[in-house]
């Protein structure tokens, strides 16, 4: 018996004219999955996130969700059905206080966003989930402060926290730690850690130390097409890889 | 270590309402009240400011909260005028009735026109509420038949409120009339503007981006705001109509747009009660500058305006904040260094 995988990706292609970003890209992302997409800069990373989440529109190709074909969804009814992502720049509501950015995220999941008069007790249930959330990641105190006031590294985390809140199926993080200085970054690198464990997790990032200790299994993306995919330490001793991509980092 | 699981009892402290917003909030209506008593002779003019109030309002919802910005709300405002004052020409004279219909085709019109450009933003959704406006208005002018075109709609019969008050020349059953409307839609906004939904149209104004990836239908939500302030422009509209038992060609108009922007930039966007301050602040001054020269008033509203968008980000409603940081540094001239 096979189980379903969480996100099924196949064919998926995409050019901006001449410029190939995605090329035939086939992955499964199953239950439970840690799968770090790496590449050099201009690979198409982000451009992946963008096409599985509806951001961006495929010339071809197909995705599923839990067996549901999503490829020509809009962008909100895939995180509707369980598909999240963090950005790699940061993508939050600077006025807003940091737990009502969460809040949102979670009246959105409970169907409350659209209650305009009688409200007080669900959005009630909504910031206490928010903050129970923020001091599950370990910046609680934060939750009272205005966004724009954060400094980048809790903000880095306020976009974790609003992805999770939306308690997706599949997550998909792009660059969680992208400009965070190293002596915080790990703050980043517990909560990845501690992600719960039936989450479907697809990682971009470019701290090689990190992706290797997250991910059980690597996709390395060259010019919009997979060059390689395997467990990490085939993809450390991968000569082809170290060549185009791993060779200036990881000594 | 352990995995992250949702847990409960956070303990947020609910957000507490200081004293002063509470007063705040109570003078406008306390005021409100007195007018009617000490300014008997000028009741009609209380009326035409919260007729306004009532305008800026609605437009305070889309474009200080949803972040819509709209040249063509004098669409919604004049269509609940024609509405009302047609209705109560060919069908009943009842005023409520004719409210109530005034609100339904001026939020028809907002869904309509909403559905058809609200795809877009920005400079581009900006020119096409002006074109709607400009082909509702030429539509009015030409259609002689039903508006009275540019001699305006005459003939207008208004019956008693509930069937006891008359609409008398005084203007006493339309100022509290007015008075009661504007209430009744200044509770729903400041309801809906703290709810999941506003707060929503917030982030959207924000960023519509994030939005989308947390699950928001963007594009409906901005409809549905749209409609809602649309039927509240008509409100005013109707009472507008009800209260002078005329509707002129210049409800539609590009100035009347232009007005309401103005009010409402001047009392300040996104606070409901800018709406109070700009409108009454305009029409005082028009008064009494109109006194002195019929085009000097243009000029000191005009002073006014660049003033507080030069120098009060939030309109006159936040002179209270900038003179308290100015007193702060009064007191605290060490910091002012």
């Amino acid at each position: 018996m096979t189980t379903q995988p969480a996100l099924s990706i196949r064919g998926l292609n995409k050019a901006f004219g001449a410029l190939v970003v995605a090329q035939s890209i086939d992955v499964d992302l199953d239950v439970g999955a840690r799968v770090g997409l790496i590449g050099p800069n201009g690979a198409g990373k982000t451009t992946f996130v963008n096409l599985l989440t509806g951001f961006l529109k495929q010339d071809s190709g197909t995705i599923h969700l839990q067996g549901e074909a999503i490829e020509s969804m809009a962008p909100e009814l895939r995180v509707r059905r369980g598909l999240a992502r963090t950005h790699q720049i940061n993508a939050l509501l600077r006025e807003d206080k940091a737990r009502d950015n969460v809040a949102i995220a979670v009246a959105e999941r409970e169907g409350y966003a659209w209650r305009m008069l009688r409200y007080t007790p669900q959005w009630r249930r909504c910031v206490e989930e928010a903050q129970a959330l923020l001091r599950e990641l370990g910046v609680g105190e934060v939750g009272d402060r205005l966004v724009r006031e954060l400094p980048y590294g809790q903000q880095r985390l306020l976009e974790i926290a609003i992805a999770l809140a939306l308690k997706p199926r599949v997550l998909l993080l792009d660059e969680p730690a992208a400009g965070v200085p190293s002596e915080e970054a790990h703050r980043i690198h517990d909560v990845l850690e501690r992600l719960p464990k039936d989450m479907a997790i697809l990682i971009i990032e470019h701290d090689m130390e990190v992706i290797f200790r997250f991910a059980k299994e690597i996709i390395v993306l060259l010019q919009g097409r997979v060059l390689t995919r395997g467990e990490p330490a085939k993809i450390a001793a991968d000569p082809e890889v170290r060549a185009v991509y791993l060779g200036r980092t990881v000594v | 270590m352990s995995t992250m699981q949702t847990s409960k009892a956070a303990g947020v402290p609910a957000e507490r309402i200081g004293w002063g917003t509470m007063v705040g909030a109570v003078v406008p209506w306390v005021a409100a009240i007195a007018y009617y008593y000490l300014a008997e002779g000028y009741l009609t003019f209380g009326t035409q400011i919260m007729i306004w109030i009532l305008f800026a309002l609605s437009l305070d919802l889309v474009l200080g909260y949803a972040g819509i910005v709209t040249l063509g709300h004098a669409a919604f405002f004049g269509v609940g005028a024609y509405a009302a004052g047609i209705f109560s020409i060919h069908v009943t004279g009842d005023p409520v009735l004719g409210h109530l219909v005034a609100i339904a085709v001026s939020a028809l019109l907002g869904f309509l026109t909403g559905a058809m450009i609200l795809h877009t933003s920005g400079v581009t959704f900006l020119m096409l509420t002006l074109a709607i406006v400009s082909v509702i208005f030429e539509y009015a002018n030409k259609a002689k038949w039903l508006t009275g075109g540019d001699d305006g709609l005459q003939g207008m019969r208004v019956d008693p409120l509930f069937g006891t008050f008359e609409f008398n020349i005084f203007g006493n059953t339309a100022y509290l009339y007015t008075l009661a409307v504007l209430f009744i839609w200044f509770v729903l906004s400041w309801r809906l503007v703290q709810s999941p939904f506003g707060r929503s149209l917030d982030g959207i104004r924000q960023n519509p981006r994030r939005m989308r990836a947390i699950g928001t239908p963007v594009w409906w939500r901005l409809l549905a705001i749209y409609t809602i302030s649309a039927g509240m422009a008509g409100s005013a509209g109707a009472l507008s109509a009800h209260s002078t038992r005329f509707v002129g060609l210049d409800v539609l108009s590009l100035l009347t747009s232009g007005i309401v922007t103005v009010i409402l930039i001047l009392g300040g966007t996104r606070r409901l009660y800018g709406a109070f301050v700009g409108a009454v602040v305009y029409f005082v001054v028009q008064d009494w500058t109109a006194k002195i020269s019929p085009y000097f008033w243009e000029f000191i509203v005009g002073a006014m305006l660049i003033a507080t968008v030069l120098f009060l980000e939030g309109g006159l409603m936040d002179l209270g904040r900038v003179g308290r940081r100015l007193v702060d540094r009064f007191r605290k001239p060490s910091d002012a260094a």
